[in-house]
């Protein structure tokens, strides 16, 4: 392993490591539901505190979109359309995303430092040493809260984007409120849960 | 001696790590409900020895029984089954930092037994009072002193009643009166609870006034084993150096360098 290849070769092992590690914390998944307070208490460390900065995050992407999306409707008249536009980009797309970055950096990156404080003060190293397998003890519990929370938070995000929108269009540009009768397709929140898991590696 | 009386059993351990050879070809016998000294300088691999005893990592050639399991082949339910029977007591005490005392010390009885809680309340208090905080009990890890934490942490590796301790540098940073504490509380558990324990340190003084056995261990290899008299008294300079602390002898104050005046006289 010398030379110009160590990089890639780096890269392939460190790919591998952390798909050995995701199989092994699924694997420990089934013993972390037998304790269910554990799981409980993670969603309210990751989801719950979380709360804040995806509302005010959501509220005030909904009302850009409408207020930038409204200047360029108006151009062509179509602003009745406007609704259908803030509602369709948040649900399909900016909702999971957005929420999905903000997660990832706010309750990943204080999961990275609670874990990574465990283990320099040798608390997995005990765990270990006590016959309890920290990957479903410590890591097991958390990656269930995120896996749960995720698909809330972007729905709550997705909601308050709605409500921003409205709340430029219908209150302060004078829009008439309709109801929009299609059906849309769901928002796609697996795409970012995946962060989480990978910032707890 | 005999097998049964061999706990730990350590034959022809190579381990390497990193292209470092740790340790060459140790062999290293621990009687049952002995206590046992493991020192050696600095960065000789005593904990990586611990760790070796506790399969947290494996050799890369010889063996390690312990009670007559080869640790390095057992798969790994098998090696938490060993570890319900092993305490370990870290440097830093490595207390679970959002746990108060009694639920740290509660913890291993509720993760791997199914006792009901009045019981746990019991044992939790009963081990509390062995090294004497029971009133401590609601404090929390970062209330405590240096030496209370490691006390704590001593309570929560015999809260499993294990066949066997092991000490990781149990002396490092304690005042005097802590110290004195610990070294009273090591030999008193040993021989209240019949435990064997292994003690990795480097603190000649305080060790050999309750070890029973002593390996000296150095770039891999044992240089020295025998009982702490004997080890004083041994006729290796190099023992004899470490055990009385001298500045200069088989191990040299100077790291290699080339000669002294040339260096001096040498232009930029």
């Amino acid at each position: 392993m010398n030379g110009q290849y160590r990089i890639v070769t780096q890269t392939i092992l460190g790919v591998g490591k952390s798909t050995l590690f995701l199989l092994r914390v699924l694997a420990g998944l089934p013993s972390v539901l037998a304790r269910p307070f554990l799981v409980v208490y993670q969603i309210y460390m990751v989801g719950v505190l979380s709360l804040i900065i995806i509302s005010i995050s959501g509220l005030f992407v909904g009302m850009v979109l409408a207020l930038q999306g409204y200047t360029s409707l108006a151009r062509f008249g179509a602003e009745e359309t406007l609704g259908v536009i803030v509602a369709l980009s948040l649900m399909r797309e900016l909702g999971p995303v957005v929420t999905g970055l903000l997660f990832a950096g706010r309750a990943g990156s204080s999961l990275a430092a609670e874990i990574g404080l465990m283990r320099a003060t040798e608390q997995l190293s005990a765990m270990e040493m006590m016959a309890v397998d920290p990957i479903k003890r410590v890591i097991g519990p958390r990656f269930i809260a995120g896996v749960i929370s995720m698909p809330l938070l972007s729905a709550i995000f997705t909601t308050l984007g709605v409500l921003g929108g409205y709340l430029i269009g219908v209150e302060l540009l004078g829009l008439i409120p309709v109801r929009i009768g299609r059906k849309y397709s769901m928002p796609r929140p697996s795409k970012m849960t995946f962060s989480t898991a990978s910032s707890k590696a | 001696m005999n097998q049964d009386d061999t706990l730990v059993s350590i034959r022809g351990l190579s381990f390497k790590r990193g292209g470092r050879v740790i340790f060459d070809g140790v062999d290293l016998d621990i009687r049952r409900g002995s206590v046992t000294a493991i020192m050696g300088p600095s960065g000789t691999g005593k904990t990586t020895l611990l760790r070796l005893l506790g399969g947290q990592i494996r050799p890369q050639a010889g063996s390690v029984k312990v009670d007559n399991q080869e640790i390095p082949t057992l798969r790994i339910n098998e090696l938490y089954q060993v570890r319900r029977r092993m305490g370990m007591l870290f440097q830093s005490g490595a207390l679970l930092s959002d746990l108060n005392v009694f639920d740290n010390i509660a913890f291993p009885l509720r993760e791997n037994t199914q006792l009901p809680e009045s019981l746990i309340r019991t044992l939790v208090l009963m081990k509390l009072e062995l090294v004497g905080l029971r009133g401590a009990h609601q404090l929390m890890p970062w209330e405590l002193s240096g030496g209370m934490a490691r006390r704590v942490a001593l309570a929560r590796a015999i809260a499993l009643d294990p066949m066997m301790i092991m000490y990781d540098e149990p002396f490092v940073g304690l005042d005097p009166i802590a110290m004195g504490i610990i070294v009273k509380l090591v030999r008193h558990l040993n021989d209240a609870l019949g435990l064997t324990s292994v003690i990795v340190t480097h603190d000649v003084k305080e060790v050999v006034t309750i070890a029973d056995y002593c390996y000296l261990i150095s770039d891999g290899k044992i240089m020295g084993k025998g009982s702490p008299k004997e080890l004083m008294q041994s006729g290796s300079a190099w023992v004899h150096q470490f055990m009385e602390g001298k500045d200069d002898g088989p191990v040299p104050f100077h790291y290699p360098a080339k000669d002294y005046a040339h260096d001096l006289m040498e232009a930029p």
